[in-house]
């Protein structure tokens, strides 16, 4: 698939985020739409997979760490090919296998249950550690977000996959600068990030979260990386695509048509115009409509 | 004593032979090892205290150490269960599962990975470090989990067999060692199977059932009843989950009258959960042997033992008050006033 397919696609999916999350009533908007490029990306472009086939002995692993943002890895997942995509409906709904935090039990293909904060990169370090005693050549990728390394789970990950050197692992962390309270600069400040993971012997790369091809190429860079685990720092801007949501930490935690904000349409219209905006992509292209 | 079983003959000796709990699972660790190519073991800066030694020094390439981080020390090993490993993770029992509860319970647990918990150093028996290393509470926030096996082997022939039946186990489970030094009351002749308790004494007239490293205070309570002409049945309850329900309810039935006994808070362990299938089955008069909702302290194991009520005399005494509650049920049920009542209700 190309960028520009790509691109098109996590616009796809980002439409698909909205109507999810409209049906559900409830769910994180804000995070999903930021990594809708960083995960098509990762499942249309970098990973090695096979979505017939969730449990292939030699895929690469993916551990989604901050499992509220679940949104965006269903709808990823539906697109590449795991289940179909009349399931996203389903989202956080009574029997779902698509619950509202990601459960390793309900859908194949979910590599570990996820949602309380601090614990993904460590499950990751011990599925890389694992793979380095079997000589396994996967990769492990584990998506991360800013405002769990307030958690010292997550430094103790970061110590010991820096104390071992794990070249086989890379985290991607969602730099969208918000957390459920705030800025995450206000709540506990984390900066500067990237001399913190190299104090702790990690590689760091810097990259736009929104620029499909400098993801890839930062994920290539990081397979290249020999005697050190790579952090690629995925600067995105929380809600993106829709206006009235980017930038805005309230919408960390709400889906459209749950709340009124200064700049947000009234409640009734905020689903609706958060999708023209995604099919018009913010203006730029006429919709199908017009 | 149950001949069946070949407990130890010399059990009532004074000089019976004593050994930490904590030995039989280095023992059974370094025995898992040889017997499955997946058994990985992780510590948290206890290598030596906690037995893991042995192990790390015959499989160094499947040894983790973890340093002075417990919720680490869960999550790694879900993540290296997730790629197909059987990790053993050992700690003090008042940091993991003390500290790691929730990483346990989201990632082990729901999860459903085959992640053996190892905490040592239970119960007030510790002994000097006082009470902020003695784990009480451990059986109880274990219990609560879906899916969660939990085991206090009684002597380390028996912490060596759980760990080899660990190992086996497909999901987690968590087992609960002592420190001290502990008498030797089973053989290496004596079963071992997850969730069957063993008769170690028959009895008519109350029963003790006792787990870990009190299960030895309760043999002695036994021979004492047995001085007053009370015929004690003794049943080590070594899985506190899954519980050996049937063989509970028919000492109720049988000898009317229950003490449990265990170095834990009487709040949420293994007398709790003889208490949740007796209050739906048969309702038993029942003490209480354990920590009645304190901390421990600092002081030798001994000391500790005495001041917090939990040796022999004292199940002794609960047995005796039991027992006298069942006398007196059991009159009231065969006087005629109550077979009145009975018949109007």
């Amino acid at each position: 698939m190309t960028v520009q397919h790509m691109e098109r696609k996590a616009n796809e999916i980002r439409q698909d985020i909205i109507k999810m999350l409209v049906a559900a009533g409830s769910g994180h908007s804000a995070g999903p739409l930021g990594m809708a490029d960083v995960f098509t990306a990762l499942y249309f472009a970098i990973l090695h997979h096979k979505p017939k086939d969730p449990d292939w002995a030699s895929r690469d692993r993916l551990v989604l760490s901050n499992g509220h943002i679940c949104p965006v890895l269903y709808a990823t997942m539906a697109h590449a090919g795991y289940f179909p995509i009349s399931e996203l409906k389903t989202l956080r709904k009574f029997g779902t296998r698509l619950q509202g935090h990601p459960h390793r039990g309900a859908l194949p293909g979910i590599e570990t249950t996820s949602g309380p904060l601090g614990s993904g990169l460590s499950q990751a370090v011990g599925m890389t550690l694992a793979g380095r005693m079997d000589n396994a050549r996967w990769h492990v990728y584990c998506l991360l977000s800013d405002g769990e390394h307030d958690a010292g789970n997550t430094w103790e990950a970061v110590l010991l996959a820096g104390k071992h050197r794990l070249s086989s692992l890379t985290a991607i962390m969602d730099r969208n600068n918000i957390q459920i309270d705030g800025p995450t600069e206000d709540v506990l400040p984390l900066e500067s990030l990237r001399a913190k993971y190299e104090a702790f012997n990690w590689h760091v790369i810097d990259v736009d979260g929104h620029n499909i091809e400098m993801i890839i190429n930062a994920t290539n860079e990081a397979r290249a990386i020999r005697e050190k685990p790579t952090l690629i720092l995925a600067h995105t801007i929380p809600g993106k695509g829709v206006s009235y949501m980017e930038g805005d930490f309230r919408w960390h935690g709400n889906p459209p048509g749950t709340m009124e904000t200064e700049t947000a349409p009234p409640k009734k219209e905020q689903a609706k115009v958060a999708l023209q905006e995604l099919r018009t992509l913010g203006g730029q292209i006429r919709s199908e409509h017009e | 004593m149950n001949e069946h079983v070949h407990l130890n003959p010399e059990l009532y000796h004074k000089d019976v032979e004593q050994v930490p709990i904590r030995n039989g699972y280095g023992q059974g660790l370094l025995l898992a090892g040889q017997r499955y190519k997946d058994v990985v073991a992780l510590c948290a800066d206890l290598t030596e205290s906690t037995r893991t030694q042995a192990f790390a020094e015959a499989f160094p390439d499947r040894f983790v150490q973890i340093g002075v981080a417990e919720q680490n020390l869960a999550t790694v090993a879900s993540g290296m269960a997730a790629a197909g490993k059987i990790p053993f993770i050992t700690s003090y029992a008042v940091f993991s599962p003390g500290r790691n509860w929730e990483q346990i319970r989201t990632t082990i647990c729901y999860n459903n990975q085959p992640v053996k918990i190892i905490g040592s150093h239970a119960g007030v028996s510790v002994g000097p470090d006082g009470a902020t290393h003695q784990a009480l509470e451990d059986m109880a926030i274990m219990r609560v989990l879906p899916g969660m096996t939990v085991i206090a082997p009684c002597d380390h022939y028996e912490a060596e067999r759980a760990t080899l039946a660990a190992a086996g186990h497909d999901g987690p489970v968590y087992i609960r060692l002592a420190r001290e030094k502990t008498p030797v009351i089973t053989t290496d002749r004596t079963p071992f199977t997850i969730g069957k308790s063993i008769l170690l004494l028959e009895g008519k007239d109350v029963t003790l059932i006792a787990c870990g490293s009190l299960v030895y205070q309760a043999m002695l309570a036994a021979k004492e009843l047995l001085g007053d002409g009370i015929h004690a049945r003794v049943l080590n309850m070594h899985t506190i989950k899954p519980l050996d329900e049937e063989v509970v309810i028919a000492a109720a039935r049988e000898t009317g009258a229950i003490v449990t006994i265990e170095e834990h808070q009487i709040a949420g362990g293994l007398g709790s959960a003889v208490t949740e299938v007796l209050a739906r089955t048969t309702p038993t008069p029942q003490e209480f042997v354990g920590m009645q909702d304190r901390f421990g302290e600092s002081g030798q194991p001994d000391e500790l033992l005495e001041h917090f009520h939990l040796r022999a005399k004292d199940i002794v005494t609960a047995a005796m008050k039991v027992f006298k509650r069942k006398a007196v049920l059991k009159r009231q049920s065969k006087s005629p006033t109550t077979k009145r009542t009975k018949k109007k209700a």
